[in-house]
């Protein structure tokens, strides 16, 4: 286990994994601000991906700039989150789209549907 | 100094992940159908992790990134089942 | 070879990530290819092999080019939901032709579509070789064709087929 005392933090990690962990809070808030105001699901399913991917990325990547720089060896494993998030998201997504399409198609709702869905499989 | 624009950076940052937090619990609870619920519900584990990632870095301990990585994990694992769910209505074929 | 390292780059990404979750000792190291070994013949006795990979050289490029465009588009997406109106002008399904065939190399291109803010992966048909997907800020809907086209689908062409 690794542990630092924030006063021990030099300033240029201090400032730079600070932009990078605003960048990720910010994006995520984005992100979920468009889940809250799009209108329509097909539309929302693009929100989630802003916080997964450089929202994820940048908070990883400061806090993997602030751990480094204030202990005496490498701490890379927030990169791994960054990289899990990443490539699970777009499964999820996936299957969630498709369930819609899914449910889309035998409801026959009007608009979500794109023309001859029902060879799709 | 830097404890100080750290101190900042974090109540910001962590003020923006509740508020990211209390927009997917909106749109969860206002749907208008499940396949919304469910996405809303993927977001809010993403933001929970990050949020913990931030809390990691308050605190100074590495303790919060595993507590992060499973919340990652279960979050993915209960969106997927739950859309599978939605597929087919039903989990286990 | 083969038969002791049936997939040895998951070998290599298991052995980096116990390692990355414990620490960089030697002892962690034999380990962790213990583990690593072991559960890649887990997987084995599922049966799928290995893909193939024809052109290493692709893939930084593609790896390059990935981030460059989630980066750029996760800036297009936040800049239309922060905008006035707060959605965009028109967003829609595509139909987009393919040619790729391996499943390893579908399986990367869906995951790149999906991770890239503004476009998402539905569907794919192997009889029609055409995958659909929805596009957030849908402009001309050929210029997204070529785009998949043209910077995904010729890489992953290069590197699995």
């Amino acid at each position: 286990m690794t542990t630092f005392d924030a006063a021990e933090v030099p300033l240029w990690a201090a400032i730079l994994g600070s932009a990078l962990l605003l960048l990720g809070a910010g994006l995520t808030l984005i992100g979920t601000f468009g889940l809250v105001r799009l209108h329509s699901f097909y539309q929302r399913i693009h929100a989630p991906t802003l916080a997964t991917s450089w929202g994820a990325g940048g908070m990883a990547l400061g806090s993997m700039i602030i751990f480094t720089a204030s202990s005496a060896r490498p701490v890379l494993h927030e990169v791994l989150i960054a990289l899990f998030v990443t490539v699970t998201t777009p499964v999820t997504l996936m299957m969630l789209g498709r369930a819609a399409l899914y449910r889309d198609r035998s409801e026959h709702n009007p608009g979500a549907l794109p023309d001859q869905t029902d060879d799709l499989e | 100094m830097s404890a100080l624009i750290l101190w900042w950076t974090l109540w910001i940052v962590q003020a923006a992940l509740v508020l990211a937090m209390c927009c997917c619990v909106y749109r969860m609870a206002r749907g208008p159908r499940a396949q919304d619920r469910i996405l809303a519900l993927d977001a809010l584990y993403v933001c929970a992790m990050l949020e913990l990632l931030a809390f990691g870095v308050r605190t100074g301990t590495t303790i919060y990134f595993e507590a992060a990585l499973v919340i990652g994990m279960l979050g993915f694992v209960a969106t997927v089942s739950l859309a599978k769910f939605l597929m087919r209505g039903e989990v286990i074929e | 070879m083969a038969r002791l390292l049936p997939y040895p780059l998951l070998t290599a990404g298991l052995l980096l990530m116990w390692l990355l979750l414990t620490s960089f000792t030697p002892g962690q190291f034999v380990i962790g290819i213990g583990v690593a070994v072991g559960a890649s013949h887990a997987l084995s006795a599922l049966g799928e092999a290995s893909p193939p990979i024809r052109r290493w050289s692709a893939i930084p490029r593609l790896v390059g080019i990935v981030t460059y465009d989630i980066l750029r588009s996760n800036l297009a997406v936040a800049r239309i939901l922060l905008s006035a109106s707060g959605r965009p002008q028109r967003s829609g399904f595509v139909r987009v032709p393919i040619r790729l065939r391996s499943p390893a190399g579908l399986a990367i291109l869906a995951i790149v579509i999906t991770a890239t803010p503004g476009t998402a992966w539905l569907d794919y048909s192997s009889t029609r070789g055409e995958i659909l997907i929805h596009v957030f800020d849908l402009g001309d809907e050929q210029e997204w064709v070529e785009l998949i086209g043209d910077r995904y689908e010729r890489l992953l062409l290069e590197i699995f087929e």
